[in-house]
């Protein structure tokens, strides 16, 4: 893909988590053949959703405020270039240090370069999308470093050795007793005799964490807006190991993707009203922190920001699915899509499940590469509706089906298909020869691949004794 | 009122009842019903499975078919969404901004049945007999596109004889989804069992809806169990009467 001339590169190969071991709808079928995989996230995802309507409810001016977070978005993704030096200037008079990252692997060359230059061998994180996009976790590990990640549900996935499977809630697809049972298999010094009471596995990682929160001097962070006009980052979260992450370390580097930049400070009023209600179904996140460069004496005194395009650039380019970078990563779209509560997030492939995985993810590595993510949707739109910021997920869904490769045999049908209807006179005779048709056999049953898969669970209509064409002639 | 037909390929194909039944019931509210022959398909299926190139005659054919008329009507939500929703998207990737603009006005004539009457025809009690159960689905096109709302329900409750009963998560996607159906068989069958439960649950003798697509999809499985349940398009339930 060329942009006013320049070349832009798609995330890279072999590198970071972008990408699936499978097509959707295999991975689906072994999601789909897990009963205990599609309780836990039914469950979690009804009960969230039922919590975010009631508080999205209690806000007369709820649809106000999305419309206002859209502009903010498409204003920001017009004049991204010009916000992004704004921010690198911001950040630099205030003490930290800006990284610009092509790529994830430059984007891990640099945070593990950091890291190595502390002398640090263990670095604590605060659950970021962007770093696990990259595969931070896995290039520090190369290097000889340890990530511990302090979000209680990500420190459960990376014990269970384990993907996330939600944007917001990585451990949706676990419940109490399977935590248990990987907090004693893994966790460093916990107690036998842990029950799966709730409060005390909550109790068993605060203890584990707290040792580690004290005796580790260098954080990794995302975040979740830099605004550029003060230089300031932002994190919010749930649990308050990300407060510990941001203010008890010596050194603390932050991955941005460059779509998260916002342009002023005063944008925050819309995006800390919108996110809490369509994410967790808050009124207001528990912890939001903030910060600009390097505070003496107070807080971290070494500070990176390391800027991530990884294919963003790309996205940006295209004029109908760059809404897709306007996400603020609420996960509202997960909860509310059926084809996710079904197959659970594993089955994208991508650290990006749902609705806007299949959107962004394609985009990002380019679409041979996730050809069937834009498939996952039966276009139901309950996305559209749900997301804060109003991106038209079905669109941008239906924009790049038109971009992917398609198979062979499937362009001979539609094209077939589209040759006949637009002749009336072979279309009513094709209506004509469908009742005739043994193709079908009885009651529809049998269809050869590829639709088979629609006869093994339903019977097809038996083909009327006339189309409705040749009834209005006879009349 | 002159009201053009629209009566979509699949309907026109494999449903012609429901076809049938909306010129039936048009014409019984004293309505002059046209069906213009050179109509075939809104390329709804061409645009969403990514072959929009393809689709372009099919949209060019829709507008220059029904330009003439300034009334028309589809017994569909999914296709008239497409007609107001994708139309002029297609006809502007090919750069042809007349047959936009021309998507467009078309588009704006064209109304699926319950808006039709409820909004255009400004009637609810279509004066129809149904003696039977049933439980209404919306379909997330007609839903979500469209935005029709309560008007189904409201032409629904003014039929005599009908016990109407509150389909429990309506508004969760039947799993059909045109091609998604064919490419994404195990999950789309996985939201169709959900979709027949609480069908099921309401116990009603017949799930309605306003798309056809949908009902082939949700009938098809509960035809495959033996359920019993039928599967009616709205128009259908619309023009029953007493007589027939
Ligand atoms: S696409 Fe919208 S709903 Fe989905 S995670 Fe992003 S902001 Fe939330």
């Amino acid at each position: 893909m060329t942009f006013l001339g320049m070349p832009l590169a798609h995330a890279p190969r072999g590198v970071g988590h972008l990408r699936g071991d499978e097509p959707f709808p295999r991975a689906a079928r072994t999601a789909l053949a897990n009963p205990q995989l599609r309780r836990n996230v039914q469950h979690a995802t009804t009960t969230i959703r039922g919590k975010s309507g009631r508080v999205i409810a209690e806000l007369p001016d709820w649809q106000d405020l999305r419309a206002a977070g859209s502009a903010l978005k498409a204003y920001t993704m017009a004049n991204l270039p010009r916000l992004l030096e704004q921010l690198e200037a911001k950040v630099t008079e205030a003490g930290g240090v800006v990284h610009w990252a092509a790529d994830a692997a430059e984007a891990n060359r640099i945070v593990t370069g950091l890291v190595r230059a502390t002398g640090e061998q263990r670095v604590l994180k605060i659950k970021s999308m962007a770093t696990q996009e990259i595969g931070l976790n896995e290039a520090l590990a190369d290097a000889g470093i340890t990530p511990v990640e302090t979000d209680l549900a990500e420190l459960i996935v990376q014990l269970g050795d384990d993907k996330p499977s939600h944007i917001l809630v990585p451990a949706i697809h676990r419940n109490r007793s399977e935590i248990r049972e990987i907090f004693l298999r893994a966790m460093p010094g916990v107690d036998p005799a842990l029950t799966d009471d709730p409060p005390v596995l909550a109790a068993a990682a605060r203890r584990y964490l707290r040792e580690t929160f004290l005796t580790t001097k260098v954080a990794v962070s995302g975040a979740n807006f830099g605004i550029a006009e003060t230089g300031t980052l932002t994190v919010v979260e749930s649990e308050g190991n990300g407060r510990m992450c941001l203010t008890l370390p010596d050194t603390l580097i932050t991955v941005m993707g460059i779509e998260k930049v916002v342009p002023t400070w005063q944008d925050l009023e819309v995006f800390l009203q919108l996110l809490p209600r369509a994410s967790t179904g808050e009124r207001m996140n528990p912890y939001t922190s903030m910060w600009q460069g390097v505070t003496p004496g107070d807080g971290p005194q070494s500070f990176h920001l390391v800027l991530l395009d990884n294919g963003r650039s790309a996205v940006l380019a295209d004029e109908v699915g760059r809404s897709a970078l306007h996400c603020i990563r609420c996960s509202a779209c997960l909860n509310v899509c059926p084809v996710y509560e079904r197959t659970g997030g594993h089955a994208y492939g991508s650290v990006y499940p749902g609705p806007i995985g299949a959107v962004l993810s394609p985009q990002l590595t380019g679409v041979e590469d996730n050809a069937s993510l834009p498939y996952a949707s039966s276009l139901c739109g309950a996305c559209f509706d749900a997301c804060p910021v109003k991106i038209d997920i079905p669109s941008i869904l239906v924009h790049l089906r038109n971009q992917v490769p398609h198979p062979a045999a499937e362009k001979a049908v539609m094209a077939a298909a589209a040759y006949t209807m637009d002749r009336p006179r072979l279309y009513a005779r094709a209506q004509r020869a469908a009742k005739f048709t043994k193709l079908v056999g009885k009651r529809g049953r049998g269809l050869p691949p590829p639709l088979n898969g629609w006869s093994a669970a339903r019977d097809l209509p038996t083909p009327p004794p006339e189309s409705f064409r040749d009834w209005w002639r006879s009349r | 009122m002159r009201i053009a037909l629209f009566a979509t390929c699949l309907a026109d194909t494999m449903f012609p009842a429901a076809a049938k039944a909306t010129v039936l019931l048009l014409e019984r509210l004293g309505h002059e019903v046209v069906f213009p022959e050179a109509q075939t398909c809104c390329g709804q299926m061409h645009i969403n499975t990514g072959y929009q190139k393809e689709a372009l005659p099919l949209v060019r054919r829709y507008v220059r078919t029904f330009e003439p008329y300034d009334v028309i009507v589809a017994p569909s939500g999914s296709c008239t969404g497409s007609i107001r929703h994708q139309h002029k998207t297609v006809a502007n990737a090919a750069g042809d901004k007349g047959l936009a603009a021309g998507a467009e006005e078309v588009a704006g004539r064209t109304y699926e049945l319950s808006e039709l009457l409820v909004d255009v025809l400004k009637v609810e009690d279509v004066g129809a007999y149904y003696p039977h159960r049933v439980t209404y689905h919306p379909t997330c096109h007609s839903l979500r596109m469209l935005r029709v709302g309560d008007r189904p329900l409201r032409l629904l409750r003014r039929v005599r004889g009908l016990d109407l009963v509150e389909l429990p998560a309506a508004e969760q996607c039947c799993g059909f989804g045109g091609t998604f159906a064919v490419k994404n068989a195990d999950t789309s069958t996985a939201m169709l069992a959900d979709k027949m439960r609480h069908v099921l649950d309401t116990g009603a003798d017949v799930c309605t809806a306003g798309d056809t697509s949908c009902l082939m999809h949700i009938g098809g499985g509960l035809s495959r169990l033996r359920t019993g349940v039928t599967t009616v398009h709205l128009a259908e339930i619309l023009a029953s009467t007493e007589k027939a």
